[in-house]
């Protein structure tokens, strides 16, 4: 990657918009995100985090404004960006009925890495992941931690420059959830920029920086700590609940 | 019944599907107006507790009465008195808020109009959209009309199965102070939780892991169980706190009176290998070590164990796999 493409944001929004008949889910928003940042994306439910995602990751047009992600513009070029990023959620990541291998095997084959690749970075992964005992299991057969820290490292196994993330962490035990949160930073560290979304708002702590949707737009932006400051909050939970007005 | 019975009394239930053990001899009791929460990660066991004790499934050995009732010989008689809210959103989408909470009733043989005053702190707020089709609600809305439709007969004791997952931090909040109300008007409430945070809102907390109950207890009690002084460390420097915060706790990992060490919130919570050195001494070779590790900025001071320290202290192993 040149110093150029490091400096350039991975993930740039300028007045995006989406209307439905009726009325705007997504309105205006505009922000920026650096290489390798940890970015919290948050939001009540139906203030619009899933349409702004759904736009960012070029499965649903913008009606307004632009936006791209890894220097790719999402109504454009819609499938480069499909190429370039990686996404996981919570409802829906991997095959039950495949084995953890099949499961890596088949992420590998649609984002048209050789048989080579596939086979080098299985390994790696498994290693890094302590499960090569449990690489020709059934996913469905694997503790719903190890699931999600799989669905993690299969959605970084293309390389991408940008991942998504859906609230990645939910119903997993506190120590697991710490584990994942230590896997994020690791690929941040190593310059993948990251996009979550989480109800827990401890975790909105851990990220870098932090936005809050509400209605449409986004109604805050900045680290935990500026956050704090600029609400006189003692927490994210206080931001977000302050901010955050109950939606029907 | 007795009125010396408490509401709910569990003896050593098990239950077995295939070659998981999904409770492995639980025990406990819920009094009268009690609200108990039931926290614990996904596959813990707290849905097929609670399915047991709704009379849905039956346990494998052991034996469970609520309101004085067995759940497998008074199923009968019991179901009629038991408010139960799956974990899975269960109302029919295409039925307006109305005519859910109407479908409901009649299931019991009666009508909203007769339970109007029982449901009406959760009724009123539902009230504006009861012409919206339950799958146009949002997640908090949903949820409070699922709570209402477990209300709408009048029963004596509530089961709640996660009924926050999947909510924003504001409606959890609205939902848990209802919760409040129905139980200062004397119901009984046993609702489960992957939400540490939540833990403060009950009377009492049953700590659930892998189909055990590792804890019973008030939450400041089962917060005060932590078993050593605990440490906060503030670490964080602009422009990425998230990513400055991870290498202090990977330069702590190394630091070799470390016990344990991990993110909590804005800061990292650490706990000493020694226990009889004195805290100040811990705080000072603590801040020693990170200055001489390039964190001389670190604030490091003693903090109160919550639930889920002592949550994440009493977890033994990880889930039958090594460790990432």
């Amino acid at each position: 990657m040149s110093a150029a493409q490091t400096a350039a944001p991975a993930i740039e929004a300028h007045e995006l918009t989406r209307r439905f008949a009726g009325f705007t889910a997504v309105d205006r928003v505009s922000f920026e995100i650096r290489s390798g940042e940890v970015f919290g994306f948050l939001g009540a439910n139906g203030a619009g985090k899933t349409t702004a995602i759904r736009m960012l990751t070029g499965l649903l047009a913008p009606t307004g404004g632009r936006a791209t992600v890894a220097g790719h513009d999402v109504l454009r070029e819609a499938e480069r960006v499909k190429r370039d990023i990686g996404y996981m959620s919570q409802r829906f990541s991997l095959y039950e009925d495949l084995t953890v291998r099949e499961n890596i095997r088949l992420y590998g084959g649609i984002y048209d890495l050789s048989d080579r690749e596939i086979a080098d970075r299985t390994t790696r992964m498994l290693a890094r992941l302590g499960l090569e005992q449990a690489a020709d299991q059934f996913v469905r057969a694997i503790p719903l931690g190890w699931r999600q820290k799989l669905a993690f490292s299969v959605a970084l196994l293309h390389e991408p420059r940008v991942v998504f993330l859906d609230e990645p962490t939910s119903g997993v035990d506190p120590i697991t959830r710490r584990q994942f949160w230590e896997l994020i930073y690791d690929a941040a560290a190593r310059g993948t920029t990251i996009l979550v979304t989480t109800h827990y708002m401890d975790e909105a702590e851990y990220c870098d920086r932090v936005s809050i949707m509400v209605a449409g737009r986004i109604a805050a932006i900045g680290t935990p700590a500026e956050l704090k400051a600029q609400f006189h909050a003692a927490s994210i939970d206080d931001v977000f609940v302050r901010l955050a007005r109950p939606s029907a | 019944m007795a009125r010396a019975e408490p509401a709910v009394v569990v003896e050593d239930l098990h239950k077995r599907f295939g070659a998981t053990d999904a409770l492995r001899g639980v025990s406990f009791t819920i009094d009268r107006a009690e609200l108990v929460g039931f926290i614990g990660p996904d596959g813990a066991g707290k849905t097929t507790l609670f399915r047991i004790l709704v009379t849905l499934m039956l346990p494998d050995r052991g034996r469970a009465r609520v309101l004085g009732r067995d759940v497998v010989a008074d199923l009968w008689a019991l179901r009629p008195k038991i408010g139960y809210m799956p974990g899975r959103f269960s109302l029919y989408p295409d039925l307006t808020v109305a005519e859910n909470l109407r479908f409901f009733a009649s299931v019991f043989g009666t009508t909203v109009e007769r339970e109007r005053t029982q449901i009406a702190p959760i009724y009123d707020q539902l009230a504006p959209f009861a012409d919206r089709r339950a799958a146009a609600l949002s997640g908090g809305m949903k949820q409070k009309l699922a709570l209402c439709c477990a209300l709408v007969h009048r029963p004596d004791i509530l089961f709640l199965d996660e009924p926050t997952t999947g909510v924003d931090a504001v409606s959890r909040r609205e939902f848990w102070d209802l919760l409040g109300r129905f139980k200062a008007a004397g119901m009984t409430i046993a609702v489960s939780t992957p939400y540490m945070d939540e833990a403060n809102r009950c009377d009492r907390v049953a700590l659930v892991q892998r189909g055990t109950l590792l804890a019973v207890d008030q939450p400041d009690a089962v917060a005060r169980s932590f078993d050593r002084p605990l440490f906060s460390v503030g670490v964080g420097r602009v422009p990425a706190p998230g990513a400055y915060r991870y290498r202090a706790l990977v330069a702590l990992r190394s630091y070799e009176h470390t016990h344990s060490v991990y993110p909590f919130g804005e800061t990292l919570h650490f706990a000493d290998r020694r226990v009889d050195v004195p805290p100040e001494q811990v705080m000072r070779e603590l801040r020693a070590f990170l200055g001489s590790r390039g964190f001389g900025e670190a604030r490091v001071e003693q903090t109160s164990p919550s639930v889920e320290d002592s949550f994440m202290a009493r977890m033994s192993g990880e889930e039958g796999m090594p460790a990432a």
